[in-house]
C-alpha cells in the first residue's frame, strides 16, 4: 500500500505520516501542493492518497478534479484532512469524488476510522 | 468616544460657524454685485471644508505613528531582544510566530519519533518476557531454557532502565520546546492590539470621509467585489459555533456527507 501525503506545511504531513506509520502504512511519500502532487501520482502508482484543501498553487479541490478527470487516475481513493469548513466546501468535496472528508483539528482514531471506512467501501 | 460623537454628529463647531458667516457673506457679496469679492469667498469656503479634513487627518497619522511606535515586546533574554530588536513590522513578528511554532512542532515530533521505537522495543520485549515467564509458572521450562530466560531477564532490566531513562529525558524535553508559547502569545497580542487601533483609526477616517462626501455631495461608485471564491480554500474558520455555514466539528461533517448519501 503505496500512499501520498499533501499539504503544505510540513509538520502536518509529519503528523499525518506518524498516524498512518502507526496504523501499518509504512510507504508513504510527500508533495506540498497539487502542482507536486499530480506528476508523482502520474508516474507512482499510489493506492491512497490524502490531501489537504487549502494550498499555494493547486488546490486540493482541484487536485481531486484532476484525478478524477485522469483516465488512469480516476477510482484512486482520496481523503482530504482540511481546515476547511463551509458546508458548502464539503458538498463541492463530495460531488468532485472525494471518498472522505476530515476537518482538522482531527484525532488518531477519526483519521482510522475515516480510512478503515474508505477501503472497506472499495473491497 | 467623544471624538467619535463629534464625527457622527457632523463637523467642528467652529468650522461649521465658519461656514455659517462665510455662506451669508457671500450671499451679500452676490446680491451687492461685488462677484470678484464673492469668488474669493468660495475659494475660502472650499479652504474651511479641507481644513478640518487636514486637521482631522493630522490627527489620525499622529495616532497610528504613536500606535505603530508604541508596538514593543519584552524580551526575556538577550538572544530574544536581538531578534526582536531586529523586526520591525507587524508582518516580520508574526513570520517569526510561524517560525517559533513550526521548530517547537519540528523539535516535539524528533523526540516522540526517538522515543517511539523505544517504546514498542519495551513493549514487545514485555510481552515476550511475560509469555516465557507464564511457562516457568506452569513449570513447562526446560532448565536449558531457564537459563536462557534468566540471562534475558537481566538484559531487559538493564536496557529498560536506560530506555526509561531516555523516554523520561526526551518527555522533558518536549515539556521545555513548548516554551515558544510565551513568546508568540505575546507577539501575537501586540500585532492583535496594533491591528484594533489601527481598525479604529481608519474607521474614524471612513466616517469623516463620509462627512465630506457629504458636504461636497461627492457620490462614489463602488464596484462589486469579487467573492473569494470557497474554492481555493479559504483556512479555518472562526466562531464556527455560532456559525450556520460552517460544520462546528467532525460529527458535523459526518452528518452532512451522509446526508448526501455518503
Amino acid at each position: 500500500m503505496k500512499i501520498l501525503i499533501v499539504d503544505d506545511f510540513s509538520t502536518m504531513r509529519r503528523i499525518i505520516k506518524n498516524l498512518l506509520r502507526d496504523l501499518g502504512f509504512t510507504n508513504t511519500d510527500e508533495a506540498d501542493d497539487g502542482n507536486t502532487a499530480l506528476p508523482m501520482l502520474r508516474s507512482g502508482k499510489y493506492d491512497f492518497l490524502v490531501t489537504d484543501w487549502n494550498m499555494p498553487g493547486m488546490s486540493g479541490l482541484d487536485l481531486l478534479k484532476a484525478v478524477r478527470a485522469d483516465e488512469n487516475l480516476k477510482t484512486l481513493p482520496v481523503l482530504m484532512v482540511t481546515a476547511e469548513a463551509k458546508r458548502d466546501q464539503i458538498v463541492a468535496a463530495a460531488q468532485a469524488g472525494v471518498n472522505g472528508y476530515v476537518v482538522k483539528p482531527f484525532t488518531a482514531a477519526v483519521l482510522k476510522e475515516k480510512i478503515e471506512k474508505i477501503f472497506e467501501r472499495i473491497q | 468616544m467623544s471624538e467619535n460623537d463629534k464625527n457622527q454628529q457632523g463637523l467642528d463647531p467652529e468650522i461649521t460657524e465658519k461656514l455659517r458667516s462665510q455662506a451669508a457673506e457671500l450671499v451679500e457679496q452676490v446680491n451687492a454685485g461685488e462677484y470678484g469679492r464673492a469668488m474669493t469667498l468660495i475659494n475660502d469656503l472650499s479652504e474651511v471644508r479641507d481644513q478640518s479634513l487636514y486637521r482631522e487627518v493630522g490627527r489620525l497619522t499622529r495616532s497610528l505613528h504613536e500606535a505603530i511606535r508604541n508596538f514593543q515586546i519584552d524580551p526575556r533574554n538577550a538572544e530574544q531582544s536581538e531578534a526582536l530588536s531586529k523586526m520591525t513590522d507587524a508582518s516580520d513578528r508574526l513570520e517569526y510566530v510561524v517560525q517559533m511554532t513550526g521548530k517547537a512542532a519540528n523539535r516535539t515530533m524528533d523526540l516522540v519519533e526517538e522515543a517511539m521505537p523505544r517504546a514498542s522495543a519495551i513493549r514487545d520485549e514485555a510481552a515476550e518476557l511475560r509469555d516465557e515467564w507464564q511457562r516457568l509458572r506452569r513449570r513447562e521450562m526446560a532448565p536449558e531454557e531457564f537459563r536462557e530466560l534468566y540471562a534475558r531477564i537481566d538484559t531487559f532490566f538493564v536496557s529498560l532502565n536506560a530506555d526509561a531513562g531516555a523516554m523520561y529525558e526526551n518527555l522533558s524535553e518536549i515539556l521545555l520546546a513548548q516554551d515558544f508559547q510565551d513568546l508568540t502569545g505575546q507577539v501575537i497580542q501586540k500585532v492583535t492590539t496594533l491591528v484594533k487601533e489601527v481598525e479604529e483609526h481608519l474607521l474614524s477616517l471612513v466616517v469623516m470621509a463620509s462627512h465630506v462626501d457629504q458636504i461636497t455631495g461627492t457620490v462614489h461608485e463602488l464596484e462589486e467585489k469579487d467573492k473569494v471564491s470557497a474554492e481555493q480554500g479559504v483556512g479555518p474558520q472562526i466562531k464556527a459555533q455560532e456559525r450556520e455555514d460552517v460544520v462546528s466539528g467532525q460529527d458535523d461533517v459526518d452528518d452532512l456527507l451522509s446526508s448526501l448519501g455518503f
